[in-house]
């Protein structure tokens, strides 16, 4: 009788890991993963796929890992999925496949753990490089992608595999978008991603970095040069509360507060050269995801006591469960139902306190959540000499100036077909963060494959005409 | 990547001029804006604005403040740096105005340069104020001598041109009768703010070039965000060119400040390693 739970991963133990910032999860190991792979009852309906935004085979991924047969495993996982070591440790799965898994329907069951199955298969992948990278068909044409996040590596890797000639310009350094800026190390090592990278470059994908396309090279000589353009730029710019006092130092947004540790290794200074502060009480506003990396990296920096401070409560938290609950086994402290309403500093402009006002929950909103309304006199200081605000982000402001012609949607992100991507402009797509706003990898990167079939059926239109 | 210093010449003590070699940046780069460089695997992202371009390179002058500038201005022609992004930023406003008085001190003398030539070609009269700590540090002497109608040069100890500041200059300027359209003043933000406070009293619109801290440089971070007219933008992607009549000067200066600490840590640790750095 298969188990009724999931195999646990092996963790490093919290005591451990805020001392460092090496992966947090484990993985796998052989035995653990076919022990897992054996949960899985191989549905003849596989609703897990269709949890998927990629469809993956998740039964046939699984009953190859079950045969032992990880070659095939690793075949079926790259046929759909181009980055499976980045999505079996980042995806929300508990939202997605594993949401879908009949499995996790009996009651006293938990659904098979599709992501640790996937990350199990693609890191034996990378240790051993078994995939082939395959070119089958012979098309023509070139195509520029602007951004090497999940959306723009997708529709380059899609479209490489179809044999097109593809250039993706990259605004930083290294590719991969939030996932190298953003996520954390300790959530997603950067030599995995490298690795994924390294695989997308293999099938003949040119990146060219350090190019901000509509700021260092216009937008109008990418149409010119290249046949179709696609535009994955992400969600990039930083809102801020605008509070009085949000200009005083030592008040970042998480942006740059992760920017500058986990693409600039600030953790590291002064071995490497971008400095960051840090203080002995931290607060972190605001409770997504982006609020807990923030939160448990200040906590690695040396921060003795974090505080999360959201103006609703627990239930209303956008954060991913597994995050939350890393959180507080880290020690991280919870505020719920507090608003920020000032910053104090002191004389050199650093700030040094925060004024608070205490919320209650009133009537649901648009959004289906509880409404917070603040409390009269309820008005209280937080100390602090380090803040930072992890409130959401928005369209990157690059669009506004730097890609005339293209229509944009009310809140500023692209308007682009949710079946292919197509904007307004003949020729030009987009996917990802920055038609959609803040989401998920695996929603950019399936905005990404459908771009690709789209580009795909583009092009040759116009080999037709 | 890798972009190959194919030029670099010591101006001053601690100040030199470098040509970079780049292909795009030449193409799309206008007077005003600005490029980051990060040197090599362990390097930050340092700001520095466009002096001017030639076909394939990019002019950059550079003054010795911190490791990073250090680091660059020991760098061998032939070498490369590992990363330019650019040209990032506004470009400047360049119309005919009228009368200009384009005031740089020290460094700021430099990314001046393209901005005059412009204001030039664009017919304006040009009133051109340099100003220095000594007349060692007085750059680019010549070429706004070509450029302007009226040059007067300034120093500190009075070594070259007449002893003071340029507010000292402008200011005697406008007493003696002469009126501007517009000023630009690029320099340290105290001078900045110096200028600005004058061209306020006098009503006259006045660019100034501001540097806070920054980090990508291309609007995702906020690191640069300063206070303009009670709003806060991006100097970044906003600017890096604001009237300075409406800059919160005080702020600007304090944010400049917030890693002191560690920048002089670091710079003391890279002396040892280096060993002594006065040559420079
Ligand atoms: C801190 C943080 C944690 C997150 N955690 C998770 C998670 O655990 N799981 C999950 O599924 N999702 C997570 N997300 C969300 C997820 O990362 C994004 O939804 C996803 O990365 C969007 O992909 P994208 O390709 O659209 O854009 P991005 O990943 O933002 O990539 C855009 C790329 O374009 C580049 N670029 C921008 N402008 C230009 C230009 N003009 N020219 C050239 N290049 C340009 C950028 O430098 C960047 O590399 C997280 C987000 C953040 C910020
Ligand atoms: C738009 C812009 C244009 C600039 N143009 C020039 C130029 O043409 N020539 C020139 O010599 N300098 C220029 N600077 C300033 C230059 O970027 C800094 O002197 C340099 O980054 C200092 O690095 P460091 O490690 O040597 O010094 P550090 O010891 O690290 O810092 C010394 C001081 O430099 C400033 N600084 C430090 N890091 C940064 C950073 N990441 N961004 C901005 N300022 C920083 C701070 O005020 C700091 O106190 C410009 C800055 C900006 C923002
Ligand atoms: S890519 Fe994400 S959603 Fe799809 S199977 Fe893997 S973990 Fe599940
Ligand atoms: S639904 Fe669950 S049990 Fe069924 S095939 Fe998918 S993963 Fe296996
Ligand atoms: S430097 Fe990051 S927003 Fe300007
Ligand atoms: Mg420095």
């Amino acid at each position: 009788m298969a188990l009724k739970k999931r195999v646990p991963m092996l963790e490093q133990s919290p005591e451990e890991r805020i001392k460092n910032f090496s992966e947090v999860a484990l993985g796998y190991t052989e035995e653990l993963a076919l022990l897992e792979a054996n949960r899985c009852l191989q549905c003849p309906t596989h609703p897990c796929i269709s949890g998927c935004p990629v469809e993956i085979n998740i039964p046939a991924f699984i009953k190859a890992i079950c045969e032992k047969d990880y070659k095939k495993g690793i075949e079926i996982l790259k046929d759909t999925n181009n980055l499976p070591a980045i999505c079996g440790r980042v995806c929300p799965q508990e939202k997605q496949c594993e949401a879908q898994c009949v499995l996790g329907k009996v009651k006293g069951n938990d659904s098979v753990a599709i992501g640790r199955l996937e990350r199990f298969l693609a890191d034996l992948d990378l240790s051993l490089e078994i995939s082939k990278h395959r070119s089958d068909t012979e098309n023509t044409g070139k195509v520029a992608v602007i951004g090497a996040g999940p959306a723009g590596l997708t529709v380059a890797a899609d479209l490489a595999r179809m044999g097109y000639e593809v250039t993706i310009f990259e605004a930083f350094h290294r590719a991969g978008g939030v996932l190298i800026y953003g996520i954390p190390e300790f959530r997603l090592p950067k030599d995995i991603v490298e690795k994924e990278v390294n695989y997308v470059i293999s099938l003949g994908v040119k990146i060219e970095y350090n190019q901000v396309i509509g700021r260092t090279i216009p937008f109008r000589k990418i149409r010119q040069d290249f046949d179709a353009v696609f535009i994955g730029i992400g969600a990039g710019a930083p809102r801020f509360m605008g509070i009085p006092g949000s200009n005083l130092n030592n008040i970042y947004s998480a942006s740059e507060f992760l920017t500058r540790v986990n693409l600039l290794k600030a953790n590291e200074f002064p071995k490497y050269d971008t400095p960051v502060r840090i203080a002995n009480r931290v607060v972190v506003i605001g409770a997504g995801n982006v609020s807990m990396d923030a939160a448990r990296t200040a906590r690695r920096l040396g921060a003795e006591e974090v505080l999360v401070i959201y103006r609703r409560s627990e239930a209303e938290m956008p954060a991913r469960l597994e995050e939350y609950h890393h959180a507080l086994q880290e020690g991280i402290i919870f505020h719920w139902l507090t608003q920020p309403v000032e910053y104090i500093g002191d004389i050199n402009n650093n700030v040094k306190a925060m004024k608070c006002i205490k919320m209650k929950l009133g009537v649901p909103d648009e959004s289906g959540r509880r409404r917070p309304i603040p409390i009269d006199g309820s008005e209280f200081i937080v100390e602090t000499s380090l803040v930072i605000e992890a409130i959401g982000q928005k369209a990157n402001s690059v669009l506004r100036t730097g890609f005339p012609g293209l229509k944009l949607n009310k809140w500023g992100y692209i308007e682009a077909d949710p079946e292919t991507g197509a904007t307004n402009l003949e020729g030009v797509f987009a996917g990802g963060d920055i038609v959609t706003g803040a989401a998920t990898v695996i929603e950019a990167m399936g905005a990404g494959k459908r771009a690709a079939r789209a580009i795909d059926s583009y092009i040759r239109s116009l080999k037709r005409a | 990547m890798a972009y190959k210093i194919l030029k670099k010449k010591r101006l001053a003590p601690g100040l030199y001029d470098f040509l970079i070699e780049h292909t795009t940046i030449p193409l799309y780069a206008r007077p005003g804006q600005f490029l980051i460089i990060r040197i090599d695997e362990r390097g930050e992202r340092i700001p520095i604005t466009i002096a001017g371009v030639q076909e394939n390179s990019v002019r950059i002058i550079v003054k010795c403040v911190g490791k990073s500038t250090y680091k660059l201005a020991m760098m061998k022609e032939g070498e490369h740096v590992l990363d330019v992004v650019g040209p990032l930023g506004n470009p400047s406003e360049i119309d005919c105005y009228g009368r200009v008085c384009v005031i740089g001190g020290g460094v700021g003398i430099a990314p001046l340069l393209p901005i005059t030539k412009a204001l030039k070609g664009a017919s304006n009269h040009i009133t051109a104020i340099l100003g220095a700590a000594t007349a060692e540090f007085l750059i680019l002497e010549e070429e706004f001598r070509e450029l302007s109608d009226e040059l007067i040069i300034t120093t500190d100890d009075g070594t070259i041109g007449k002893k003071g500041l340029v507010t000292h200059r402008l200011e005697e300027l406008l007493n003696a009768g002469e009126r501007f359209d517009r000023i630009w003043a690029i320099g340290p933000t105290v001078m900045m703010k110096f200028v600005s406070a004058i061209a306020t009293r006098q009503e006259i619109p006045c660019w100034v070039s501001l540097n806070p801290i920054m980090v990508d440089g291309t609007g995702m971070c906020g690191a640069c965000r300063v206070e303009i007219d009670g709003n806060m933008k991006f100097a970044c992607v906003d600017g890096p060119e604001f009237d300075g009549r409406f800059v919160n000067w005080n702020e600007l200066i304090k944010r400049q400040h917030q890693y002191k600490e560690q920048e002089k840590a670091a710079l003391e640790l890279f002396k040892k390693e280096a060993g002594d750095l006065s040559w420079l």
